[in-house]
């Protein structure tokens, strides 16, 4: 206990810097997947493979050598000098979206088939087929999974504190500068993570309740 | 193939999908090609830099690290499945002093983030109990933990998929509990799950780049070691760029394995009423 209460700054710090490198990343991914997943089904042969190629790419790529290029090649290319913080959140956000985008796709192909059929019997554009009749039944039917992949990235966020951003993932190392026991303190660390993905299982539930589509 | 999200394109539809596919393709070069301009800029594809591939000592050092980032793979996914079996056959167990243990510690590793895992065991561990756990079984260890309770809630979705009719006709004709599992049960399930199992692999390949945190002398760490090598010129940049090639060709290796599994066993429905593969939705996100 003594553990967690003398060192209620660093954990504050700490879990202050996981949850907003979660919420720029969640929020950055869930966009940028849905237009990836747009590339990926739309009637443009080359958006298609770009969005293929990106997805089957980065999806083979360890997360930590995304963040090790933002972390150590990026300064050499000397473009613009951004934070850890922010080039974190680009390496979340380039990496989380292709799981979103295969998520949210997987949800486009839920869809019954007859509800594109019929909106282009009425003469809709591929556009306004997608942003008013399939988006909003296909985001419906995968909650769950999205929640999950949401989940995973405040889990995965940890492993930028090995690029030294400020985060729950690095609190460690200060305890054991400070002399403390780093076992019982990683445990509290643990323990916090398992809290932090109630409110998210919550919300799942919570939406799935309100927007499942009764079919 | 035709999507059923838009009309087979017509001249003019033609037109304007070529004319977004050239303003995409224009757009993509353009970063691409700031990229490369910066690249060329900064200097970073000077011979100089790029001088380290050709010394023979260099070319030991990194075989020596793919050989640790492979070893630690291949012990941790062999492990892994073990311990997903194990797991699995807990929670599936009728006595409740059996599963319910293994729901616990399926739902506890599942929920604590890999990394913190492994500095559990490889900083707590070590300076709590003063047992050393060497870098490698560190990974190794955290890998297990994690995919094993993953792979375990892969086995159960593949064993409860199959229809019921399975199980009871094995009762039926008197066979003992062990005997419908691994007689009936299991070779169909795992038939079923192979092309997941496969994919689940591919992430314990992934996440050993995680042992570079912890300085276990994978890839990883040695494109940070010779990037700091001055008298290399410190090509930090050039190292990690061929580190990338080696780790997403390895991933492409096992996945595409797992794609082409998959066609073949959806062209080929035998194997009694095992389903071709099809994840469980919760395992949809598994990163």
């Amino acid at each position: 206990m003594n553990v967690l209460l003398d060192n209620l700054d660093l954990y504050g710090r700490g879990f202050l810097g996981t949850i907003q490198l979660f919420l720029v990343a969640a929020i950055g991914s869930l966009l940028f997947g849905t237009i990836l997943a747009g590339m990926r089904v739309s009637p443009v042969p080359v958006l298609r493979a770009f969005g293929t190629l990106y997805v089957n790419t980065i999806r083979n790529t360890p997360l930590t050598l995304v963040l090790f290029f933002f972390a150590f090649a990026y300064p050499r290319l000397e473009i613009a000098d951004i934070s850890f913080f922010w080039r974190a959140c680009i390496g979340l956000i380039l990496y989380t979206s292709a799981f979103v985008c295969e998520v949210v796709r997987s949800g486009i192909n839920t869809v019954p088939v007859g509800q594109a059929e019929a909106s282009r019997a009425l003469g809709f554009t591929f556009g306004q087929t997608m942003s008013q009749v399939v988006f909003p039944q296909a985001v419906r039917s995968v909650v769950p999974p999205l929640t999950n992949v949401q989940i995973a990235l405040l889990k995965n966020t940890t492993i930028a504190a090995g690029f030294s951003v400020v985060e729950a993932g690095g609190i460690y190392a200060a305890l054991s500068e400070r002399g403390y026991n780093v076992l019982v303190g990683l445990l509290w660390v643990a323990l916090f993570f398992v809290i932090l993905v109630v409110p998210l299982t919550l919300l799942q539930r919570n939406l799935d309740r309100k927007w499942s589509t009764a079919r | 193939m035709t999507s059923v999200l838009y009309d087979v394109p017509g001249p003019k539809a033609r037109v304007r999908n070529l004319l977004i596919g050239g303003v995409g393709t224009l757009l993509v070069l353009a970063v691409l090609g700031f990229v490369v301009y910066r690249l060329i800029v900064t200097g970073q594809f000077e011979p100089r830099l790029w001088e380290w591939i050709t010394y023979v000592n260099i070319q030991y050092l990194l075989l020596d690290a793919l050989w640790n980032t492979v070893s630690a793979f291949l012990v941790a996914a062999v492990l892994s499945l073990l311990l997903g079996a194990l797991l699995a056959a807990g929670r599936l167990s009728d006595h409740s002093w059996v599963s319910r243990p293994a729901v616990v510690l399926i739902e506890l590793f599942r929920a604590i983030p890999l990394l913190v895992l492994i500095f559990i065991l490889f900083f707590g561990v070590s300076r709590a109990f003063g047992i050393d756990i060497p870098a490698f079984w560190a990974v190794v260890i955290g890998l297990t933990l994690y995919n094993g309770s993953v792979l375990a809630e892969v086995f159960r979705a593949g064993i409860n998929a199959l229809p019921k009719g399975q199980s009871e006709a094995a009762y039926a004709l008197g066979m003992r509990k062990t005997q419908v599992m691994t007689n009936v049960l299991l070779p169909q399930a795992l038939r079923a799950m192979l092309p997941t199992i496969l994919s689940q692999l591919v992430v314990v390949l992934k996440d050993t780049a995680l042992g570079y945190i912890i300085l276990y002398p994978e890839l990883l760490y040695q494109a940070r070691f010779l990037g700091s090598q001055g008298q290399l010129g410190s090509p930090i940049l050039q190292v990690a760029m061929v580190v990338a090639v080696i780790y997403i060709g390895l991933c492409l290796i096992l996945s595409g394995g797992s794609k082409l599994l998959e066609k073949r066993m959806s062209r080929t429905p035998k194997g009694g009423g095992a389903k071709p593969a099809e994840a469980p939705e919760e395992l949809a996100g598994v990163l």
